[in-house]
């Protein structure tokens, strides 16, 4: 393995959230998505976001990518603010967003290739990350050959390709079925500690979040704030038995019962 | 399986059916066709006079093509649908995947086109012969009149229809605006482009005989509106079979292309 591809190498930094506001629309008719939101993600963390669906935590992901336009408040990566989108900044999206008239290899390449790698380097990047999510034989398939499975890991591949400083994942194993969901957690957790990027993923699934993540974000309804942080102490490598575990069911008992709590102010 | 559960699942919504069966079916209606036009005409049922026998209807092409008349004219017609079709398709293009994408040229022309697209183009063959002329570019002129506006409004409906997320996707791994426009939009329109060519491609075919219908003095429309005047409706039929045809091999070709420009793509025509 070449000294580019290894982990120590892969770029990675901080992500500064500072009393972040969204609001949807004007006047009378507008939505306060998010009030006030503020934290910190330490570089090379994985940091997850669970809350009930509609607390604006897809929006805030989309704020970090600088896909959308905050109301309020700073965003920072690595120090620096985001003004808009840009390369340091990678994402999984819930949808499946492979490029459909690329090649399995030529959208892992996409990345690399407009930073104007040359071919031999490039081959040497998406040979490194389909090994790593085990799509190696696919490499010339269109993505409307893979399964659901298959093309969230084409995509995680792309987005590491590209070497980012933070990886935002937006519940990118929500639309697939439980079995490969836990197959693709798995993946992750091998993945993540071979390039130790600082991950910020959104989910609305607790196991996975407890499973995967350094510290669990908890969010209250809308508005959207931040309600509690709960750090996640299970030391790694981390494996699916985990599920089991006391120590992982009083986390899972914490965490519903600030998500319950919740509900029952909402009616 | 018994045959009788096998003609059920032929009646499945969306349920492939046998190769064999499609391509026999394909000849078949052809088939049916000709029978029924040949009833019609062998028991006098229909006049002459207003439907003409399948021989007659022979004749008069092999007639025409063995004189020449039928190439000259048909290649008269094949020149104004391809200029027309081409000139249209090389401005609609480029500028209906940048109404699509950028919301300041749509705000600007989608009032002038909604409304201009409406127009009955037949309306406008006077106005284009007191502007342009009699010469082709009158007809070429009707062609594009007919076909532009619709192509432009669905290729801009395409460009709009482009996944939000693929284009986000593609600024998450570095792109700006304008390569996005350039490497997710056009692309990702790319299948579709060819399809709505493809349809507008049949539509120029239709108002071919539009074009020709006033003041032309060669095409198939020409000799179809001639032969009125002589009521030979043999000469008629022909004439329409032959726009037909040519219409036919234009879909074809253009299949073939979609196939080979967009392999990744298999479309809902196929």
């Amino acid at each position: 393995m070449t000294s580019v591809l290894t982990a120590s190498d892969m770029r990675s930094a901080d992500i500064g959230i500072e009393d972040v506001v969204l609001r949807y629309g004007q006047g009378e008719n507008s939505v306060l998505a998010l009030d006030g939101v503020s934290f910190h993600v330490d570089r090379n963390e994985f940091c997850a976001i669970v809350g009930p669906s509609g607390c604006g935590k897809s929006s805030l992901l989309y704020l970090v990518a600088g896909l959308e336009e905050r109301t309020g408040g700073t965003i920072a990566v690595g120090g620096k603010p985001v003004t808009g989108p840009g390369a340091n900044r990678g994402m999984v999206f819930q949808s499946y967003t492979l490029f459909p008239w690329l090649t399995v290899a030529q959208n892992v390449a996409f990345g690399p290739k407009r930073k104007g790698f040359p071919a031999a380097e490039r081959r040497e990047i998406v040979d490194h990350f389909l090994d790593e999510v085990g799509l190696t034989q696919f490499a010339n398939h269109f993505p409307s050959q893979l399964s659901g499975g298959m093309k969230q890991r084409v995509a995680l591949a792309r987005a590491l390709a590209n070497d980012p400083e933070v990886l935002l994942m937006d519940e990118p194993f929500g639309a697939l079925d439980s079995q490969t969901r836990t197959a693709m957690q798995a993946l992750l957790l091998k993945v993540w500690d071979h390039t130790k990027k600082t991950v910020l993923f959104v989910t609305h699934d607790i196991d996975e979040a407890i499973l995967l993540a350094d510290r669990v974000l908890v969010m209250s309804g809308r508005p959207g704030q931040i309600k509690k942080a709960i750090p996640i102490g299970i030391p790694r490598p981390r494996n699916m038995d985990l599920v089991m575990e006391p120590e992982f069911i009083a986390l899972k008992r914490d965490i519903l019962g600030l998500l319950k709590n919740d509900e029952d102010g909402d009616h | 399986m018994s045959s009788e559960s096998r003609l059920k699942s032929l009646f499945r919504p969306y349920k492939p059916i046998p190769r064999r069966l499609g391509i026999f079916l394909g000849i078949f209606v052809w088939v049916l066709v000709i029978i029924g036009w040949i009833a019609l005409t062998y028991s006098g049922a229909v006049k002459a006079i207003f439907l003409p026998r399948p021989e007659e209807v022979v004749e008069a092409t092999l007639k025409m093509a063995a004189n020449g008349t039928l190439w000259e004219h048909m290649f008269a017609s094949i020149q104004v649908v391809l200029i027309g079709f081409f000139v249209s398709s090389v401005v609609a293009v480029p500028l209906g995947l940048t109404m699509g994408t950028y919301r300041v040229v749509q705000a600007f022309l989608d009032p002038l086109v909604n409304f201009v697209r409406y127009l009955p183009v037949s309306s406008f063959v006077p106005l284009f012969i007191l502007w342009i002329g009699i010469g082709i570019e009158q007809r070429v002129a009707v062609i594009i009149f007919g076909i532009f506006f619709q192509q432009l409004v669905m290729i801009a409906d395409s460009a709009r229809g482009v996944p939000r997320d693929l284009v986000n996707a593609a600024y998450t791994l570095g792109t700006s605006p304008g390569d996005t426009v350039r490497q997710v939009v056009f692309p990702a329109t790319l299948p579709n482009v060819l399809d709505i060519l493809r349809v507008t491609m049949g539509w120029a075919w239709t108002y071919l005989v539009v074009a020709e219908l006033v003041a032309a003095k060669s095409g198939l429309g020409y000799i179809s509106l001639k032969a009125m005047r002589g009521f030979q409706v043999d000469v008629i039929f022909m004439a329409i079979a032959m726009i037909g045809i040519l219409g036919l091999c234009t879909d074809q070709i253009f299949r073939l292309v979609r196939k080979l420009a967009a392999p990744w793509d298999h479309g809902s025509s196929q």
